[in-house]
Parts: structure tokens; C-alpha cells; sequence
């Protein structure tokens, strides 16, 4: 036998993939929770407590509304995938099982706070107060984005993996060079989340930002969403250590939330981004969730994981459990849940026919904006090209 | 000997399959590459053939996929690596420019790096951004590094296993767009060109075409449109190799129609087009009749999608360059 042979692999070697032994839908004893997969309150435990205190002012009003963005923001991603299979988008990446995660994320950023999302993150944008036509007009390939940024304080999406939370890091150090950190003033102090996905965390400019933020305790809030797969590949093909808990190692907290909970993703980050804002420095959450969808619309999930999983995740749905909740406690009635849906067709109607609608952009406007100065090159090929297309119009 | 009609994505498929076959050395590696069998499906069932150490899903990280193939590759493995798409291969940049292109180098030729680093390449898929890039330049502007393409599902084939088989590291771009055309493959034969031989697709006896990966086609059809319109004779060279260039082609194709046009993908500044312009005004002055030009993407970011029609070179586009080169 040649000493080649691969036969002979060593005992050492890594093992094979085994189904999952523990149950991937169980955070574990770490995990904040506030709404059990029925919609019951949960008793805080001494994980949780420390959290409870950020839910004193949600009041009926304010659970009712964030039902509502669950709601509405879940019919944002259920139209955007639609399109995309009207061949009105060239892809969509959807949500779908992270509403709660993004919703509570979002809700509990104040205007001032700046997010930096990935691809994914249509719930944030939304509470970011984004027109989802932006981000169905960046998957229909009008343009790369486009939203102003600094209007919404909601960067554009950043598809390179992990390239956003060094941005974010970096622009939480400029707030703190602009003394908007620890004054008290909750109109002024400020802070910076970043986003990414499990996948994301294995990334160098991930692992990089961490340590930047944690030298300059930079007021940032790391969200990573950990929906289970990053396309194919499951968890362990990323992390021994679950992100939550290599928090620590890189030098500031950790906090694993149930990422179906809205009230507990509320809660959680409300405390992140108040720690960050008052100067005490990076946190990273950790959302514990799942993709139901495929990765996105190019993808087909069922070459790789198995429909039991999906379906003891979708046992978990958050949009659900918060509806559960609210109708136990009598917060909400049929004509309520019926006006709300209709206020989701009217919103599907409205961003279903200006997307339809939407006009593919003058070809001459692919050469603008590439440099802030006017640019020799650039314009020699714009006006080459216009003189191009011209000669098409004489024949 | 048998004939086999195949898609370039299977036709790759099966050049790595025979690669793993005939070298237990040879490892795959890449985000998605294993269960799934890669985005494109490129590397389909291998890993359910070979198994976990030969075919692995990576953590996602392309400098720690290359930095680590470099760490095999030192072990006396010939890792294959799998960059999901032309945009994602700048966290490796480092770990390409910096060591893998200069480790031999560096190490007074002790060192053999067998690496191929692939990627697919290119737009006209409707893809969001960093998904249509042709980045070919900088790997070919690297000494150390060998760049290849192919154009068809043979030349995937046997280019394939003979990446595999250099000891040097090659980089080998795939034209995504086409990864579904077919095509025959004689299987079996020795591989009918060596991997950076260019080779006239089509001869003509006016102008040279000289191209590559997803052009070729473009171009094969632009000449066949010259042909149905009585117009000029067009020759068309696919490349097939980046670096080095096959100057003996090249050179003896220009010198024959006294013309040439580049057509590519990439933008054209200081692209794999301003290389080829520079080196055949240098090598077939005498036989010139006009300057060589150059029909490439504008020099603008890859647009969105929705502009990429009028991005990326098309038969209009090159039959206008063609006429230009006719009319000195
Ligand atoms: C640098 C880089 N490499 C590869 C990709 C291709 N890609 C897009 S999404 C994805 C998986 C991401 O998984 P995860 O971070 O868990 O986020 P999710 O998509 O599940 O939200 C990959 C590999 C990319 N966008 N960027």
C-alpha cells in the first residue's frame, strides 16, 4: 500500500457529520425568554431577570404595535419573494422566522442609533422607517440600494459577509469622538448596531471588528442572528463555541435571546444599546432562531436539511406566539386581527404594483455617481457610449 | 474511447472527480461545496463519493479557506478551493498575493504550492452586486500565479485536471453564465491542448478576435453575423490561458489578418485587454493595419443588474469595433 493511501486515515481525524444529538430548537438554560412558544408570559428566571425591567413600558398599546410590525413586516418578505417568482426580482433573501429577532432589534433602537445590516434584514429597515420598495428595487437590480442612509440611519445592505461590522465599529468610534456617548441626554447619546449571521461570525473582518470594539469599547451592539444554517451548512461547520459565549474571550458581554420572542429580543437589546450608549462599551446578542425559507430564492434547502427540523421550528413561529399572547390576554379582537391583515393587503397592493411599475433606469445613469469629482475616463465612456446608442436610433 | 455530451458545470464536475480518482492528495474545499455540492452545483455528489476529508464545507471565510489550503498544500495535499463567487475572493487577496503567488518564489523553488483556486466569473446572470465581477486582472498582473479559463465543457474538462496536476498554484475562472451550455467531451484521450495553448476557434482572414470564458461565444457569434452580412472574415482566439499568454497564437493569428480587437468582460483599464493591445502592437507592428482596440465593460463598478445589457459587451458592440478596425 502506498503511503498515500487515504485509506488510512488516522484515528485523529475529524467525524463525520452525526444527525444533531441535542435538539437544535433548545437554547439552552442561557437563553432569555419572555414568551414561551404558546404565547405565555415566562416567569423571569435569574437569566431573564435582569432584562424584565425594560419591558415595564410596553404597555397593551405598545405589544399591540409590535404585533403589528411582525405582522406587517413578515407581508413585506412574503411579497418580496412572490415578485421574485413573478420574475419581477432577480432574488429575494427572506426573513421568514426572523421577524421577531429584526422587529425587537429595531424597535428598540432609538432614531439616533445607527444600523448596519447584511442582506437579510427587511424587519430593521422597516422599523428604520425604510420604504420596502428600496429594498425590492435593490433585488430587482435598479439600482445597489439607493436609500439615503444617514436619512434612515440604516447603512445599505452589505452583501460581502462581515465587512458591515467593521463599519459599524468604526463609525461608534467616531460617535465617541463626538462625545455623543455618556452624556445622559437620551436625545444625544447614541450607539451603533451591526448585524450578521452565524455563518458571518466566522468571518476574519467579524472576528476583527470584535476586537476593535472591545479595545476602543466602542458603543456598538453586535446582532448576530443565528438562524441555524448559513446556506447549507449548519452550525458546527462554523463554531465550536456558540457566539454568545466567545463574547467574553474577545472582552465584553454575551446574551443568547430567544430570537422568536420579540419581547425578549426588545428587552435584550434595549439593555445592549443603553450599556453602549452610556459609555460601559460593546455587547453581543446572540438571537437564537431559524431560517424557515430557503437561503434565498436561488436556493433549495431540501438538498441538505431535513422537513422534521423545519417543522419543529415553524412550532415556534413568532409572529404566532405573540398573536397568542395578545389573544389570551384579551388585548386583541377578531375585528382587530382582520383590520390588521387588511392593512397588510393594502400594503402588499401598494409595494406589489410600484415595484411592477418601477422603471428600469436610463442606461446613461450607470456611469453617474462613481467618483464624487467629475472623473476624464468616466466621462469620455459615458459620452462614447451615448454617442453609441445614438447611432442606434439613425438606423 | 467515448464521447460524452455535458454541461461545463458537469463537465467540471467530472475533470475533478477524475482528478480525486487518479490523486488521493487531492482535496476539495469552499463554503457550500460538500452536502449541497456548491451553489452552481459544480462539485455535486463528490463529497458524498469521497467523503468529509476530501470534500470539505469550510467555515465562511475565504482567507482562512485559502490560508489553510496554503497549510495542505504544504503537507503535500492539492487542495482544490471553491471561491463561491468572483466578488468573495478579497478577504483571500492577501493570502493569494502575498503568499501562495510567492511562496516557491521565495523559497528558492523548494516549496511547491499545487493549489487551484476557482471562481466563477462574470455577470449577465441578474445577480445583486459582487456576484458578476471579472476580476481576472489583478490575479494575472500577480507573478506566481497561473490564470486560466475555459470557454467550452471540454476545455472544463481536461483544463480542470491539468490545474490539478500543476505544481504551481492556478487560478481557474469560471464563466457562470455558461455553465449550463453542453457540449462534447472525448473522455479517456489525452487532453487535446496543453492548459495555456490559445486556440483559434474560428479561422478568419481580416480581423483577429482575441477572447475568452464567456466571450467566446459572444464573439463566435458576432463573426458568424459578419459572415451572414458578407462582411469581413473573423478570426476568433479564445485565449484559454491568462497567464502566461500563448504569444505564438496570438502572434500568428494577428500577423495573418493584420487586425485585432480584445473583447472581455472586465473593464478595460489596465485590464487583461491593455496587456494583449500593449504586447501584439509590440510583437505585430509590421503586420498592423490598424490599432489594436479593445470592446470590455465600461470603467464604472459592475452596474445593477438592470443595466448589464448595455455593460457587458454584446454582438452589436463587437461588430461596431470589428467595422472601426476595417474602416482604418
Ligand atoms: C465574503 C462572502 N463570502 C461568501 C458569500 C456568499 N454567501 C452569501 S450568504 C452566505 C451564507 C451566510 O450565512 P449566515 O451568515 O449564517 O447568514 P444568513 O444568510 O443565514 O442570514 C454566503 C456563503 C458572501 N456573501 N460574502
Amino acid at each position: 500500500m502506498s503511503d498515500d493511501d487515504v485509506a488510512q486515515v488516522p484515528s485523529s481525524a475529524p467525524a463525520t457529520h452525526e444527525p444533531p444529538a441535542t435538539d437544535i430548537t433548545d437554547g439552552g438554560p442561557d437563553m432569555v425568554q419572555f414568551l414561551d412558544a404558546d404565547g405565555q408570559r415566562v416567569e423571569p428566571g435569574t437569566v431573564s431577570e435582569p432584562y424584565a425591567a425594560y419591558l415595564d413600558d410596553v404597555d397593551d398599546e405598545a405589544l399591540r404595535s409590535l404585533y403589528r410590525d411582525l405582522v406587517l413586516v413578515r407581508r413585506v418578505d412574503s411579497e418580496g419573494f412572490a415578485l421574485q417568482r413573478q420574475g419581477e426580482l432577480g432574488l429575494w433573501p427572506s426573513l421568514l422566522g426572523q421577524e421577531a429577532a429584526q422587529v425587537g432589534a429595531g424597535r428598540a433602537m432609538r432614531t439616533q442609533d445607527y444600523a448596519f445590516p447584511g442582506y437579510r434584514e427587511h424587519g430593521v429597515a422597516w422599523c428604520k422607517g425604510v420604504d420596502p420598495l428600496n429594498l425590492l428595487g435593490m433585488f430587482r437590480g435598479v439600482n445597489h440600494g439607493g436609500w439615503d442612509s444617514a436619512e434612515h440611519n440604516f447603512h445599505l445592505y452589505t452583501i460581502v459577509i462581515g465587512n458591515q461590522m467593521l463599519h459599524a465599529t468604526g463609525y461608534a468610534m467616531g460617535v465617541q469622538r463626538d462625545g455623543d456617548v455618556g452624556t445622559g441626554d437620551p436625545e444625544r447619546d447614541t450607539a451603533v448596531m451591526a448585524f450578521t449571521g452565524d455563518g458571518g461570525t466566522a468571518q476574519g473582518d467579524y472576528n476583527e471588528a470584535l476586537v476593535f470594539a472591545a479595545v476602543a469599547q466602542a458603543p456598538v451592539v453586535f446582532f448576530v442572528q443565528n438562524n441555524h444554517w448559513a446556506i447549507s451548512e449548519p452550525n458546527d461547520r462554523q463554531f465550536v463555541i456558540p457566539p454568545y459565549q466567545r463574547a467574553r474571550g474577545f472582552g465584553f458581554p454575551g446574551v443568547r435571546v430567544d430570537g422568536n420572542d420579540v419581547l425578549a429580543t426588545y428587552a435584550v437589546t434595549r439593555a445592549a444599546l443603553e450599556r453602549a450608549r452610556s459609555g460601559q462599551g460593546p455587547t453581543l446578542i446572540e438571537a437564537f432562531t431559524y431560517r424557515m425559507g430557503a437561503h434565498t430564492t436561488s436556493d433549495d434547502p431540501t438538498k441538505y436539511r431535513i422537513a422534521a427540523e423545519v417543522d419543529a421550528w415553524r412550532a415556534k413561529d413568532p409572529v404566532d406566539r405573540l398573536r397568542k399572547h395578545l389573544v389570551a390576554q384579551g388585548l386583541v379582537d377578531d375585528q382587530w386581527l382582520a383590520d390588521l391583515d387588511a392593512e397588510a393587503d393594502t400594503l402588499a397592493d401598494r409595494i406589489r404594483r410600484e415595484c411592477q411599475q418601477m422603471p428600469d433606469p436610463p442606461h446613461e445613469e450607470m456611469f453617474e455617481h462613481v467618483y464624487a469629482e467629475p472623473h476624464p475616463l468616466v466621462e469620455r465612456e459615458a459620452a462614447a457610449f451615448a454617442a453609441y446608442m445614438a447611432g442606434f436610433d439613425e438606423d | 474511447m467515448t464521447t460524452q455530451k455535458m454541461t461545463i458545470a458537469k463537465a467540471l464536475n467530472a475533470g475533478m472527480r477524475k482528478a480525486m480518482e487518479d490523486d488521493p492528495k487531492v482535496v476539495l474545499m469552499g463554503e457550500d461545496v460538500g452536502k449541497l455540492g456548491g451553489v452552481f452545483r459544480v462539485t455535486e455528489h463528490l463529497q458524498k463519493d469521497f467523503g468529509e476529508h476530501r470534500v470539505v464545507d469550510t467555515p465562511l471565510a475565504e482567507s482562512g479557506i485559502l490560508g489553510t489550503a496554503v497549510g495542505m498544500a504544504l503537507r503535500g495535499y492539492r487542495p482544490v478551493v471553491e471561491i463561491q463567487f468572483d466578488g468573495f475572493v478579497y478577504p483571500a487577496f492577501d493570502q493569494i498575493v502575498s503568499q501562495v503567488a510567492k511562496m516557491h518564489y521565495r523559497s528558492l523553488g523548494k516549496i511547491r504550492l499545487p493549489l487551484v483556486i476557482r471562481i466563477p466569473y462574470g455577470g449577465g446572470i441578474g445577480a445583486v452586486e459582487h456576484h458578476s465581477e471579472s476580476n481576472e486582472a489583478y490575479f494575472a498582473h500577480t507573478a506566481g500565479l497561473r490564470v486560466v479559463t475555459c470557454a467550452t465543457p471540454e476545455d472544463a474538462y481536461w483544463m480542470m485536471q491539468q490545474a490539478v496536476a500543476s505544481d504551481d498554484p492556478v487560478v481557474f475562472y469560471e464563466p457562470k453564465r455558461r455553465y449550463h451550455e453542453r457540449g462534447f467531451i472525448e473522455l479517456g484521450e489525452a487532453a487535446p491542448y496543453e492548459l495555456h495553448e490559445a486556440v483559434v476557434r474560428r479561422e478568419g482572414t481580416d480581423v483577429t478576435l482575441l477572447t475568452y470564458g464567456p466571450m467566446v461565444k459572444v464573439s463566435l457569434a458576432a463573426a458568424q453575423a459578419a459572415e451572414l452580412e458578407d462582411g469581413p472574415d473573423v478570426e476568433v482566439v479564445d485565449l484559454r490561458s491568462l497567464s502566461p499568454l500563448d504569444l505564438d497564437v496570438i502572434t500568428a493569428s494577428v500577423a495573418k489578418t493584420g487586425r485585432c480587437v480584445v473583447v472581455n468582460e472586465a473593464q478595460t483599464f489596465l485590464g487583461m485587454s491593455s496587456e494583449l493591445a500593449a504586447l501584439v502592437q509590440q510583437e505585430c507592428f509590421y503586420h498592423l493595419e490598424a490599432p489594436v482596440l479593445r470592446v470590455g465593460g465600461y470603467n464604472i463598478p459592475y452596474p445593477p443588474s438592470r443595466h448589464e445589457e448595455h455593460f457587458l459587451p454584446d454582438l452589436d458592440r463587437v461588430l461596431h469595433a470589428v467595422d472601426a478596425a476595417l474602416a482604418y
